[in-house]
C-alpha cells in the first residue's frame, strides 16, 4: 500500500481540506451543547443507550438489574474454583491485610495501611502480572485537583456530579473533591515531578466536562510518574508482593466475613490459601472484556475479576449498565487501533474535524457526549474509513503548534509523538485519526466513604468500585480516585484489622452460587473470573489438545 | 482451569488480524527459533498471539508504557541486534526474536525523607555508575530513544536535575541494564534522581498549601453540604449555569 506521510494515498484529499480550513476552524470554534442537546446526542449514538448491548442479570443480589452483556456472561458463568479442589485447612499466608491488585489503588492502600500501623510482614499485595502492570501506569493526561485561586473544591464537586449525570453517590464525590489537594501534596512529598510554571505553580489544563482548568500533568506520562513513585516507595519499605498470582475467589468465614482469598500461581498452577483479617479489592477495570465489541485502551489484566469474585461472595454492584468509551482511541494505523491518544491533545487545543475538513463538536464535551458525536459523524458518512474498515475522524494536532508555539507537542506530548513516529506519522504537522475505544469501567462494587463494601472485611478502591463517578467519569478523576480511595482503604482497613476476629474459613458461598445458577435454570458452559483474555488465533485454539 | 472451559471472548484484535492477512500477505518470523507464518502489519506481540502463544510474562499494558515486553531480535543475514518493545514494534520478514521475561537488577533502598540531593548522593547509592566506559550501548538499546548514557553521565557529575529531565520517559524496561558492560542499572539510578528532584529541587506550589489549609479549616464543607441537599432540579440548574473557563480561551 502506497502511503504519503504515513497515510494511505486516498486519505490525502481529506487531509488537504483539514489543512485548508485550519485557520478558519480555529477562529470559529463550535459551542458546547446544551444539556438537552447532550441528552439527545447520547440517546441516539452512545452504546449505553442502544438496544441489544445489555440484558437483565438472572442471578445473585443484583438479580434483574440491567448490565452489559459481556458482564452478564461472566456473572452467569460458573465460579472458576471447584471448592473440592481447595484445602482450606492448610494456610499458605497468614496476614492482617490482603490487598488484591498491585496497581495504583492497591499500592497506595498498602502505603497508608503501613503508616496506620499494620506491620509490614502482615501486609500482602497479591497481583496478576508484575507489580505496576496496571491501568494506573498508562494514564497520560493527568489528575484533577482544585487548587488554583480561580477554582475550588465546590466547583470540582459540581463537575464530578454533573459529569456523572447526577447519579454518583454524593458523599463519594465529595470525598474525591475535598481530598484531592492533599493527594497532590502527598505526591510532592514522594517526589512526583509535576509540570510547573517557573514560580512553582502547576501548569493546569482543562479537561472534558470541567469548568476550571485543574488538570495536573507529568508530561504525557502522568500515571506512570505517579505509579513509579508509589511503587518505589513500597519497594523501599519492602512491602511484600506476590506477582503472577491472581486471586481467583475470595474466602469467607462462618460468620459471613470476607477472610482472604485463594490465589493461583500462573506459572506453577498451584493455589495458595491466604487468610486475612481484612481484604482490599483493588483489581481495577475490565476493558479487556471488549464489551459491545469495542477495542480497548486497558492493560492486559483488566478482565473484571474483582467484580466477579465480590459478586460471588454477595457484594452488590452499581452502574454497570454504562461503559466509558473514550472519544480518541487510535483508528489508524492498524497496530495502534484502540490505543489511547490522550485527552490532553484536545486540552491543548486540537479540534476534531470530519472528512470534509469541518469541525462538528465542541472539543471538550464530557467523554460520552464527545464519543457519541464522533460515532454520529461516522454513521452519517462524514468519517474516514481505513483500509481495514475502521472508521475515524481527524484530530487536528498541528493546531496546537499554532496556538502555543512550535515545539509544544514535542515537549508536552512526547509519548504520543514517539508512538506515531514509528509509523511515519508526524503529528506535529499532520492530523491523527481517532475513533472511540473502551476505556473505563464507570461502576463496580459499591463502597461508602470508608471504602467499606456490603461485606464485612471487604474494602474496595479504584476502578473496581462503583458510586464515585456515577454513570460517567470525567478525565483526571480516576487517577485521583485510586489515590483518594486507596488511601482511605488503607487507613480504614488498618482500623478494622485491630478488632477483627476471623472464624472458620469456608468457600461455601461458591457452592451456594452454583445452586443459585441452577435455580435460575442457567446452565453455564463457561467459568469466571477469566484472569486473562484470550487472543490466540482461532485456528490454534480449535486445534488445541488438553493432554498436557 | 482447562483452556476450553474458559469464556472465549470475541476478539476484535485477532479478527482484524485475519482481515489484514488477506490484504497485506504473510511473512515468516522465528519465535525463539521456530518458524511461523503471520500476517504482515502486526506488532510482535499480536504476531506471537496469532501464532498461538498465550502471554503470561512479557505482556503488560500493550501500549508502550510498562516495559514488560522488551524484545531482542535479529533479521536473517543481518549483523546488528535490534531492541524494542513487542507491543510497539511491527514484525518484519525473517525476524528472529525472543522476549525478556524478567530483568535481574536490584534497586538501592533509601528513605526519601532522610536523604538530600547532594552532588554525590547518587554515586553513594549506585557507585558503579563511575565505571561507565562511555560506549553508548545503553542509548542504542533504548526503545524510548532516551539518551541513556547522557543521563548516567549527568548523574556521575551530580547534576540530578538534568538526569531526572533526560530520563523522564523511561519505562523501566531494563534493556539498557542488560547490555551495559559496566553492570549499571540505569533505570534505578534515574528513578532516584527523579524522586530527589521532584521532592527537593522543584519549587513547590503556594496555591496548593493555601488550599489545603482552607480545606482543613472546613471552608468548603457547608457549601458542598448545601449542594448535596439540593433537589435534582436545583443542582441541575446550578450545573448548567456554571461558568466554563475553557470557553473563555483559558490556556
Ligand atoms: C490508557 C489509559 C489512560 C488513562 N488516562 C487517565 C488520565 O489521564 N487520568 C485519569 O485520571 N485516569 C486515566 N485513566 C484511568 C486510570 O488510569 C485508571 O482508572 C486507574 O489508574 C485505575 O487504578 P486501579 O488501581 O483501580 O486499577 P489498576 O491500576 O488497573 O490496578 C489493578 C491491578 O489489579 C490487578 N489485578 C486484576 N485482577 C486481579 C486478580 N484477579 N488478582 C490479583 N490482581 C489482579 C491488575 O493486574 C492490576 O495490577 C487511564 C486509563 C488508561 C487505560
Ligand atoms: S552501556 Fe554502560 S558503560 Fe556503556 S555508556 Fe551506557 S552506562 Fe556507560
Ligand atoms: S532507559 Fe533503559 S530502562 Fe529506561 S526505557 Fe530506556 S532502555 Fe528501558
Ligand atoms: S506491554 Fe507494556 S510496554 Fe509493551
Amino acid at each position: 500500500m502506497k502511503t504519503i506521510e504515513g497515510y494511505p494515498e486516498y486519505m490525502m484529499k481529506s487531509i488537504k481540506l483539514v489543512e485548508k480550513k485550519r485557520e478558519k476552524n480555529m477562529a470559529e470554534p463550535v459551542k458546547p451543547m446544551s444539556l438537552k442537546d447532550r441528552e439527545k446526542m447520547l440517546s441516539k449514538y452512545h452504546p449505553d443507550y442502544m438496544v441489544g448491548t445489555k440484558r437483565k442479570l438472572r442471578v445473585g443480589i443484583d438479580k434483574d438489574k440491567l448490565l452489559y452483556n459481556g458482564l452478564v456472561d461472566l456473572l452467569e458463568a460458573k465460579p472458576v474454583l471447584d471448592t473440592k479442589d481447595v484445602d482450606l485447612s492448610k494456610i499458605d499466608y497468614e496476614v492482617d491485610l490482603l490487598i488484591i491488585g498491585g496497581g495504583g489503588a492497591g499500592t497506595v492502600a498498602a502505603l497508608f495501611a503501613y503508616e496506620s500501623g499494620v506491620p509490614l510482614d502482615k501486609i500482602l499485595i497479591v497481583t496478576k502480572l508484575r507489580h505496576g502492570d496496571a491501568n494506573s501506569m498508562m494514564a497520560q493526561g493527568g489528575i484533577q485537583a482544585a487548587d488554583r485561586p480561580e477554582d475550588n473544591p465546590t466547583l470540582h464537586y459540581l463537575d464530578i456530579y454533573g459529569g456523572g449525570h447526577f447519579t454518583n453517590k454524593p458523599e463519594l464525590a465529595r470525598a474525591l473533591a475535598l481530598d484531592a489537594p492533599g493527594i497532590i501534596k502527598w505526591h510532592e512529598d514522594l517526589g512526583v515531578m509535576y509540570d510547573r510554571h517557573e514560580d512553582g505553580e502547576f501548569q493546569e489544563l482543562s479537561g472534558g466536562g470541567t469548568c476550571r482548568n485543574r488538570m495536573h500533568s507529568c508530561k504525557d506520562y502522568s500515571g506512570m510518574e505517579i505509579m513509579r513513585n508509589i511503587r518505589d516507595e513500597s519497594r523501599n519499605l519492602e512491602i511484600p508482593v506476590l506477582e503472577f498470582c491472581p486471586v481467583a475467589e475470595l474466602i469467607m468465614d462462618d460468620k459471613g466475613q470476607v477472610a482472604g482469598g485463594v490465589a493461583f500461581n500462573l506459572e506453577t498452577f498451584e493455589y495458595y490459601v491466604i487468610r486475612a483479617k481484612a481484604t482490599i479489592l483493588a483489581t481495577g477495570g475490565s476493558g479487556r472484556l471488549h464489551l459491545s465489541n469495542y477495542p480497548t485502551t486497558n492493560h492486559y489484566g483488566a478482565t473484571g475479576d474483582g467484580l466477579v469474585m465480590a459478586y460471588h461472595a454477595g457484594a452488590n454492584l452499581l452502574d454497570l449498565d454504562t461503559i466509558q468509551i473514550h472519544p480518541t482511541g487510535d483508528a489508524y494505523p492498524e497496530p495502534l487501533v484502540g490505543i489511547l491518544s490522550t485527552e490532553k491533545i484536545r486540552g491543548l487545543g486540537a479540534i476534531p474535524i470530519n472528512k470534509n475538513g469541518d469541525p462538528f463538536v465542541f472539543p471538550l464535551e464530557p467523554r460520552d457526549v464527545e464519543s457519541a458525536s464522533f460515532i454520529k459523524e461516522c454513521k452519517e458518512g462524514r468519517g474516514i474509513v481505513t483500509p481495514t474498515g475502521m472508521p475515524g475522524v481527524w484530530l487536528d494536532t498541528p493546531m496546537i503548534e499554532i496556538l502555543h508555539g512550535e515545539g509544544t507537542i514535542e515537549s508536552k506530548l512526547a509519548g504520543e509523538v514517539r508512538k506515531f513516529k514509528r509509523f511515519g506519522i508526524d503529528m506535529t504537522k499532520i492530523p491523527i485519526l481517532v475513533y472511540p475505544t473502551l476505556h473505563y469501567q464507570n461502576g463496580g462494587v459499591e463502597i461508602n466513604e470508608k471504602t467499606e463494601t456490603k461485606l464485612p472485611g471487604l474494602f474496595g478502591a479504584g476502578e473496581v468500585t462503583g458510586g464515585v463517578h456515577g454513570k460517567n467519569r470525567l478525565m483526571g478523576n480516576s487517577l485521583l480516585d485510586f489515590n483518594v480511595f486507596g488511601r482511605r482503604a488503607g487507613i480504614y482497613a488498618a482500623k478494622y484489622v485491630k478488632k477483627a476476629k476471623i472464624g472458620k474459613l469456608t468457600l461455601s458461598h461458591l457452592d451456594k452460587y452454583n445452586k443459585m445458577l441452577e435455580q435460575a435454570k442457567i446452565k453455564p458452559t463457561k467459568t469466571a473470573p477469566i484472569i486473562l483474555p484470550e487472543y490466540r488465533g482461532e485456528m490454534t485454539i480449535s486445534r488445541a489438545l488438553d493432554i498436557f | 482451569m482447562s483452556k476450553k472451559e474458559q469464556v472465549i471472548l470475541e476478539e476484535p484484535e485477532v479478527k482484524k488480524a485475519e482481515d489484514v492477512e488477506k490484504k497485506a500477505g504473510t511473512l515468516e518470523v522465528f519465535i525463539m527459533g521456530k518458524s511461523y507464518k503471520v500476517p504482515a502489519g502486526l506488532t510482535i506481540m499480536k504476531a506471537l498471539e496469532y501464532a498461538g502463544y498465550r502471554y503470561i510474562r512479557g505482556c503488560g499494558c500493550r501500549a508502550g508504557f510498562c516495559g514488560a515486553c522488551s524484545t531482542i531480535y535479529r533479521l536473517e543475514d543481518e549483523q546488528k541486534l535490534g531492541f524494542d518493545l513487542a507491543c510497539q514494534k511491527v514484525v518484519e520478514d525473517k525476524m528472529y526474536l525472543v522476549q525478556l521475561p524478567f530483568v535481574p537488577a536490584a534497586k538501592a533502598e533509601y528513605d526519601i525523607e532522610k536523604i538530600r540531593p547532594s552532588e554525590s548522593k547518587i554515586l553513594e547509592y549506585y557507585p558503579e555508575i563511575a565505571r561507565c566506559v562511555s560506549c553508548n550501548t545503553c542509548s542504542k538499546s533504548c526503545p524510548q530513544d532516551i539518551e541513556v548514557m547522557k543521563y548516567i553521565q549527568r548523574a556521575i557529575r551530580g547534576d540530578i536535575e538534568k538526569c531526572a529531565e533526560i530520563s523522564f520517559d523511561c519505562i523501566q524496561c531494563g534493556l539498557c541494564a542488560m547490555r551495559c558492560p559496566a553492570d549499571i542499572k540505569h533505570y534505578h539510578v534515574s528513578q532516584l534522581a527523579r524522586r530527589l528532584r521532584g521532592k527537593y529541587i522543584d519549587t513547590r506550589s503556594k496555591n496548593l498549601s493555601k488550599r489545603i489549609k482552607e480545606i482543613e479549616n472546613r471552608k468548603y464543607d457547608s457549601e458542598i453540604e448545601k449542594m448535596i441537599k439540593m433537589n435534582k432540579q436545583e443542582i441541575k440548574e446550578l450545573y448548567k449555569n456554571r461558568k466554563i473557563e475553557a470557553e473563555e480561551g483559558g490556556s
